[in-house]
């Protein structure tokens, strides 16, 4: 098992580099360079002005060079300076950013799992009866409705209208902390955040339990006696989750983009507006940065669905 | 002297509602299962051998099998009759399993990959017998070894993966056998073994079945396997017993065409040598089983029947009595 960790984060170190590779040579081919950014227009500059700041900041150096140094610095901690927010370290701003995004985003995959799980069960155990055709059609209304759509309506429903929870932040500012605040200010956006993912979930969960319950273990376990209700929970809802886990995991990337969106709508102090800001304003050892914690995030969350994978089914053997 | 029976099934009528229509599985059978007897439900795929044997466990598949007619009664370990097609779900939950046990055919797919061997044969223990999960764990070890696995400790906590073919099917006999029951209906339990592996099984359920005084309904398509391992015998074809009677008797003299076909398409090592050489083909029963669909109304195997007269067309035969308690619907079963 130890040995299987190992060899799984050595791989997901040698994808981490490949991700900064990528991320560092598209940033470059954009048009404009953080400079243009930078700069007050209305304060004329002259051209060798501009040369030297781009000396000062390290952009006259050809494009391997300057990946070569970042990567350097970055594998001793240091990440660098922000280009654009007055020379501040990047690493604490970054880190001091990820701590919500993460909230909201488990926040978010916890509601979708656990209720794409149970409305999967509850459709699959009454297929084709009203509660599944209800539970199906919610399902594909929740997959089909763009984020953006369920996220603004969200919130002028719940928020607006009805005034169930605040419509922005993650704190009541200038109140002391408190969890029940924090979870009044989370409740909106991570049920939104859950609601396309949710609904996939709860369709592969749908489709692999009545699998499922047509093999012939489950009539074993009836043969046996088991009630109704165990034979569904324990015998059939385990072998049932093995595809689900593997949905869950391999779609988190997914729910990263959907965390960012979310985020610059509920005004979230997270990585998403500072991503977008940084990604408008070329600041590139910012979004270095943030790209590099979340591609480990992604990839930490990937090695532990195998992990559970693993624990669900003794036929897999992680040696 | 006649034993009370542990299972008496009278009038039994199976219809599954596809499609296309109802389609009756089951056509009034009678079937009597005694303690420490074994009757074997021999046919082709579709007689309905199967469907009897799940019509008695109440496992017909949901929303489709039903039973329509006839009485299912029970002598259950307590001596209470029961009338299984009567007491409804929770009642008969409590029968199977505890009353009743169950082998299926295939083992690797009848055990639930993601749960020890042990574990499930200690359900059961824990449903029915209330025993804690220690002792139905302990309970668990003793019946595996009784069912001849070697090092039953460490076997009980090894996955169905991890077990051979001939493991497995002894692991869900052991899990059949779990709550000691009065009946045990082994459903095809050979035929996805290994010849030699066969044998082994049908051995280890004969023993099992002496010691414990069970009757015992096998359901088998295999004639070799009666033989070996049966009391009685009840032949079906499409849905109907068509001869029934000690498996001595209807071995030695089959009293209807369909039993006499059956017994002469087993290849035997000699003559299917010997058929070979002489360039004739085996020999079969021509033309195939009859679509349950729309079944005729007259014997079900006229068709294919080389006694074949115009009165076997219009009507049902009913079983005669040829004497020694063999029955044989066939009109002409004297000259059988």
């Amino acid at each position: 098992m130890l040995h299987y960790i190992l060899r799984r984060s050595a791989v997901g170190l040698l994808m981490l580099l490949a991700l900064t590779v990528l991320i560092f040579g598209m940033l470059r081919l954009a048009p404009g360079d953080p400079i243009d950014a930078y700069i007050n227009p209305s304060v004329p500059m002259s051209a060798s002005d501009l040369g030297a700041l781009r000396v000062r900041l390290g952009l006259d150096q050809p494009l391997p060079v300057q990946y070569f140094a970042w990567l350097g610095a970055a594998v001793t901690g240091d990440f660098g300076y922000s280009i654009q927010r007055g020379g501040e370290p990047v690493l604490p701003l970054v880190l001091g950013r990820i701590g919500p995004t993460i909230l909201l985003m488990f926040s978010g995959l916890l509601i979708a799992t656990v209720a794409g799980i149970a409305a999967g069960i509850i459709s699959a155990v009454r297929r084709n009866q009203p509660t599944d055709v209800g539970l199906s059609v919610l399902a594909f209304v929740g997959i089909s409705s763009p984020a953006f759509l369920t996220a603004l309506l969200g919130l002028y429903i719940f928020a607006v209208m009805l005034r169930w929870a605040p419509a922005g932040g993650m704190l009541t500012p200038g109140a002391p902390f408190s969890l029940t605040d924090l979870l009044a200010h989370l409740i909106l956006p991570a049920s939104l955040l859950a609601i396309g993912h949710g609904a996939l979930i709860m369709r592969y969960m749908r489709s692999s339990l009545l699998e499922v319950l047509s093999q012939d273990y489950v009539r074993t376990a009836r043969a046996k006696g088991v009630t109704e209700f165990w034979v569904i929970v324990k015998h059939a809802v385990r072998n049932a989750l093995l595809p689900v886990i593997t949905l869950i995991g391999s779609t988190i990337g997914i729910a990263i983009g959907g965390a960012i969106f979310i985020e610059s709508i509920f005004d979230w102090p997270g990585m998403g507006l500072l991503m977008v800001n940084a990604v408008l304003r070329r600041d590139y050892p910012v979004i270095m940065c943030a790209t590099l914690l979340t591609g480990a995030c992604v990839i930490i969350v990937n090695l532990l669905t195998d992990i559970a994978y693993a624990a669900v089914d003794p036929r897999i053997k992680v040696a | 002297m006649q034993p009370e029976p542990i299972l008496a099934v009278s009038g039994l009528r199976t219809v599954f509602h596809i499609a296309g229509g109802d389609v009756v599985a089951v056509r009034d059978l009678d079937l009597t299962v005694a303690a420490g007897e074994t009757v074997a439900l021999v046919g082709e795929s579709g007689s309905g051998k199967s469907v009897t044997g799940l019509s008695v466990m109440g496992l017909l598949p949901r929303g489709i099998g039903r039973i329509a007619a006839g009485t299912l009664r029970l002598r259950r370990k307590s001596g209470e009759m029961v009338e299984l097609q009567a007491i409804g779900g929770e009642a008969l939950r409590r029968v199977r399993g505890n009353d009743i046990g169950m082998v299926f055919q295939e083992p690797l797919t009848s055990l639930n990959p993601v749960y020890t061997v042990g574990e499930q044969i200690a359900e059961p223990i824990r449903i029915h017998l209330g025993r804690s999960r220690r002792e139905a764990w302990a309970q668990a070890v003793r019946l595996l070894e009784d069912v001849g696995i070697p090092d039953p400790a460490r076997r009980a906590g090894q996955y169905p993966h991890e077990l051979s073919g001939g493991m497995r099917q002894r692991a869900t006999i052991a899990m059949a056998l779990a709550c000691d029951p009065a009946l045990l209906i082994a459903d095809e339990p050979t035929t996805a073994l290994d010849v030699t592996i066969q044998a082994q099984i049908l051995d280890l359920l004969a023993r099992l079945q002496q010691e414990r005084g069970m009757g015992m309904l096998f359901v088998t398509h295999n004639l070799g396997v009666v033989a070996e391992i049966a009391d009685r015998v009840a032949v079906m074809y499409a849905g109907s017993i068509v001869e029934t009677g000690s498996v001595t008797r209807v071995f030695a003299h089959p009293r209807h065409p369909y039993t006499k076909g059956l017994m002469r398409s087993v290849p035997r090592l000699g003559e299917a040598t010997a058929l070979k050489e002489a360039g004739t083909p085996l020999p079969t029963i021509s033309g195939s089983v009859p679509s349950l669909v729309n079944l005729p109304p007259g014997c079900p195997f006229a068709p294919r029947c080389p006694y074949r007269i115009d009165a076997c067309v219009s009507a049902y035969p009913p079983l005669a009595d040829t004497g020694e308690g063999q029955l044989s619907r066939c009109i002409r079963w004297q000259e059988v």
